[in-house]
């Protein structure tokens, strides 16, 4: 039997157009593309430290983009990971500030609290679509912005510090970091996070491909008249699968707030939200997809820096070879066309080579 | 020069499937060529190489003599070739006229007065009656393939592709389609028609090549071949075009219809009072011109639509108010009329089609995990029970399949169900001879193993052959139940089917 690599071959030539596009533009302004991609992928790659830092960057990405391609693949768009990922990242803050318990008990009410907090940022939407029929795209824009409100007012008023702009740090006892992780990379910024979002990559892909839930909100995304027809709740898998997207999203925040950063900004709906779309399209909405091109973001994310310490080019050179990637996993049926041709072409030229035989 | 279009040994293979094997079909100027072929002969795989949507592996096209490649659909209009697919390519939303000259040559806001203009010539050439301001989601079926054949003309297509047309329409707009094609050909057309409905063949077409499992048998001349002829040499044995049947007394009232008061999507009266009784042991057949009510009916019993007022029990039990899968469970199974929108999920593979309704139960689920070996090892059984061809057997996406094995697939789940009703909606819709015959004959076992089998269908010759009672339905109302033996007369059942009661016959 053979395989269909159209997702991968997609995503890939997403890739390579996007990195072709940004040598490109690298050589618009005058810079040595191989030079930039050197250091770019040096900057990701060159150290331990480095290196952990990626994934530290990835942990965030894998969650929200695991967010909205599980949502995808129920049919529903969200582009709400920003504010679940927002209330998951306060509610853990508030806990984390606000009681004393032991490490090992306070960390596990954290998770369960950003859990809760995403899934009813994503329950809520889920309703209104299943009820009323809002559409999803939507009500998850006005959540976003309900987050951020709500965010700005409760920081603001109850959890500052020093500054007026963001929480006060979290204590050691709430952080996701943890010194021998710390040690072992030498230094880097990685946590426990990487840990929650690789086992909820593991639980995802589980749920998608092995549990009668995942078969139900498949067969709902696939095509919501056949799975009515079958005796599937329609609008309970959609109100489920937004609020798994939430809680996904929720723990994005965990591992934002209390693990890459220790506090919380106010102001600022955080661009992973949005990122986590670019994920979940780059890897074709499958689990180990986002695992991989989060970790790829990582890497340009990381590496930017260091391109720009080390020659001419701005870091700005890798947000747009990001934002082109971005933009031709979005048209990613233009990919496709080119595959599909260029496969025609061979065949055809089988065909003519198999025609002279004859 | 003789042939319009030639397609000379074309190969074509799928992962697991070689739908076309060296076939050569010729096209004369100004025929109507039918391609005749049981379910996944490779008809449509043909075609859509044809009209550049798929690559052949090797083989070549000829257009007037000179060979030619067709890379994509842009190709293919362009050698001046149109198809009609069975599912149509229209925003419902747009006017007639913004459907047709989407995607054609020249620019959409200003040529738009006068590609109205054209569209109404064409229309009035044609005889296609169309209203080119009339929004695509308020035309018939009909209608809508009217303006499919539109788009092929105003695209000038020399040649135009029909996969199974017919299979969508009544028997008045097939009417209607037959006099479209005799204009079309009056105008120096050239016509390939797929259909299964050898009836059509006989009264349209001029040569009928046959395929079986992708090779071509022959290509005969329709005029001198009888059609039990041409069954047998699209199917390799004998077909029996009667259905055997034994008498059976009826048992017990399995479902019971009563005083049914349903809406339809217009939010009008679809039912009024509808009341029927299917027993154990009978196949009671809906008869109706399409849209009286039987979608809606099938659709109120299977709890896809709401119930207004009225009572549907299955054996004894009212279910009016349960959910689709509390009926299912109470005892229905359903064969869908439209099996790509309702009865299969085109992206799963057939392992996850076949348990559909089953998959919540043991053993194909434990504590909410699935049992992929039991799902497979059930797919399996099925696939041969029913001689489902797949390409991949269990792994087959359903889209892969070719129309005759979806609907078996379906026929199959729905069977092994075991349920003691069994809806079956246009069972047969775009099935080979074969195939129905198969149909039939599942049918009529359920029957004879003691099931309740409602079975509504537009085709009166297939209420005719396998019901026992058939009940005629009109606006919504029951007009007639009749026993189905000897002393009965097809025109008055179409009279009834057009609403006039019996005792208003003379
Ligand atoms: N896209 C596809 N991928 C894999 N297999 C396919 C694909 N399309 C068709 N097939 C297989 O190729 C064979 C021929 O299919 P095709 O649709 O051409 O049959 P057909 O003669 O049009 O049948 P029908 O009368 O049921 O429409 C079938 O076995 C089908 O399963
Ligand atoms: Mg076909």
């Amino acid at each position: 039997m053979k395989r269909d690599y159209t997702g991968i071959v997609k995503s890939l030539g997403a890739v390579f157009l996007g990195l072709l596009a940004g040598a490109i533009l690298m050589i618009a302004i005058g810079a040595n593309p191989l030079k930039g991609y050197f250091y770019l992928f040096q900057g990701g790659l060159k150290s331990i430290e480095r290196i952990g830092n990626v994934f530290a960057i990835a942990t965030t990405l894998i969650l929200t983009g695991l967010s909205v391609a599980f949502a995808f693949r129920t049919g529903l768009f969200n582009i709400g990971a920003a504010g679940q990922m927002l209330i998951g990242g306060l509610c853990a803050t508030v806990i984390g500030l606000s009681v004393e318990l032991p490490r090992l008990v306070l960390l596990p009410v954290m998770f369960l609290a950003a859990l809760i907090g995403g899934a009813v940022w994503g329950v809520i939407p889920g309703f209104l679509k299943a009820r009323f029929n809002v559409h999803e795209v939507v009500a998850t824009i006005m959540m976003n912005w309900i987050a951020y409100w709500v965010v700005y007012y409760t920081i603001r008023n109850y959890f500052t510090a020093g500054l007026e702009t963001e929480s006060a740090s979290m204590p050691a006892a709430g952080q996701l970091r943890v010194s021998w992780l710390s040690q072992l990379l030498s230094g880097s910024y990685l946590n426990l996070g990487i840990v929650i979002s690789i086992l909820c990559v593991i639980v995802i892909k589980f749920i998608l491909d092995r549990t009668t839930l995942g078969y139900e909100l498949k067969a709902v995304g696939f095509n919501r008249h056949a799975a009515k027809y079958a005796g599937i709740k329609v609008n309970r898998s959609i109100i489920l699968s937004m609020m798994i997207a939430g809680g996904l999203a929720g723990l994005a925040g965990l591992t934002y707030y209390t693990g890459y950063s220790v506090n919380i900004q106010i102001g600022i709906l955080p661009s992973q939200g949005f990122d986590g779309i670019a994920v979940a399209l780059l890897g074709a909405t499958s689990p180990w997809g986002v695992f991989f091109s989060a970790t790829f973001f990582g890497i340009l994310h990381a590496g930017k820096g260091f391109m720009n310490a080390n020659t001419s080019i701005p870091p700005q050179i890798s947000d747009s070879i990001i934002a082109i990637i971005i933009y031709f996993t979005a048209t990613s049926l233009f990919i496709e066309k080119l595959y599909k041709k260029l496969r025609g072409r061979r065949a055809d030229r089988k065909q003519i080579k198999a025609g002279g035989d004859e | 020069m003789e042939y319009i279009v030639e397609m000379l040994n074309i190969r074509k293979e799928f992962p697991g499937v070689l739908a076309n094997d060296n076939v050569t079909v010729q096209l004369k100027q100004g025929e109507i060529l039918a391609l005749l072929g049981e379910n996944g002969a490779g008809k449509s795989t043909l075609m859509s190489i044809l009209f550049g949507l798929y690559h052949m592996d090797r083989g070549s096209i000829r257009i007037r003599g000179e060979n030619v490649t067709i890379n994509n659909p842009n190709d293919a209009n362009n050698l001046g070739i149109g198809m009609v697919h069975q599912h149509f390519q229209l925003v419902e939303t747009f006017t007639v006229t913004e459907n047709i000259i989407m995607g054609a040559e020249g620019r959409f806001l200003l040529d738009r007065k006068k590609a109205g203009e054209k569209i109404k010539a064409l229309s009035v050439q044609y005889g296609l009656n169309i209203d080119p301001d009339e929004i695509i989601e308020d035309i018939s079926v009909g209608m809508q393939q009217r303006v499919e054949i539109l788009k092929m003309l105003y695209r000038n297509a020399e040649v135009l592709i029909f996969d199974e047309p017919t299979a969508v329409l009544t028997p008045q707009e097939v009417h209607e389609l037959m006099q479209i094609m005799r204009n079309l050909i009056t105008e120096g057309k050239s016509i390939i028609l797929i259909t299964h409905k050898l009836k059509e063949i006989k009264e349209i077409a001029d040569r009928c090549t046959v395929i079986r499992r992708g090779r071509v048998i022959g290509t005969v001349d329709v005029k001198t071949t009888s059609q039990q002829q041409m069954a047998t040499m699209m199917v390799g044995r004998e077909i029996s075009f009667t259905v055997d049947k034994e008498d059976r007394k009826a048992g017990d009232v399995v479902l019971s219809v009563q005083n049914l008061n349903v809406l339809n999507n217009r939010k009008t009266p679809a039912l009024k009072d509808f009341s029927l009784d299917v027993r154990r042991g009978e196949i009671m057949g809906v008869a109706g011109v399409e849209g009286n009510g039987q979608t809606e009916l099938v659709e109120a019993i299977t709890g896809l639509r709401k119930v207004d007022s009225g009572r549907i029990e299955i054996n004894g039990r009212e279910i009016s108010r349960y959910s689709v899968r509390g009926r299912n469970e109470a005892g229905i199974a359903h064969i869908p009329q439209d099996r790509q929108r309702l009865g299969l999920i085109m992206d799963y593979n057939l392992g996850e089609n076949f348990v559909l309704k089953s998959y919540y139960h043991k053993p194909y689920s434990k504590y909410g995990i699935l049992k992929k070996e039991a799902i497979d090892k059930h797919a399996e059984k099925l696939i041969s029970d029913f001689d489902v061809r797949a390409g991949n057997g269990v792994k087959s996406p359903a889209k892969a399949l070719s129309g005759g094995n979806q609907q078996k697939a379906i026929l199959g789940r729905e069977i092994d169900l075991d349920t003691d009703l069994l809806i079956a909606v246009q069972p047969t819709r775009g099935l080979d001879v074969g195939a129905i015959e198969y149909i039939h004959k599942r049918l009529i076992e359920q029957r004879d193993s003691g099931k309740a089998v409602l079975l509504v269908s537009l085709e009166l010759d297939e209420i005719m052959d396998l019901s026992d009672r058939i009940a005629v339905i009109n606006s919504g109302e029951l007009i007639d139940l009749i026993t189905n033996d000897s002393n009965i007369d097809e025109n008055d059942i179409g009279l009834m089917m057009a609403g006039v009661k019996r005792g208003e016959q003379q």
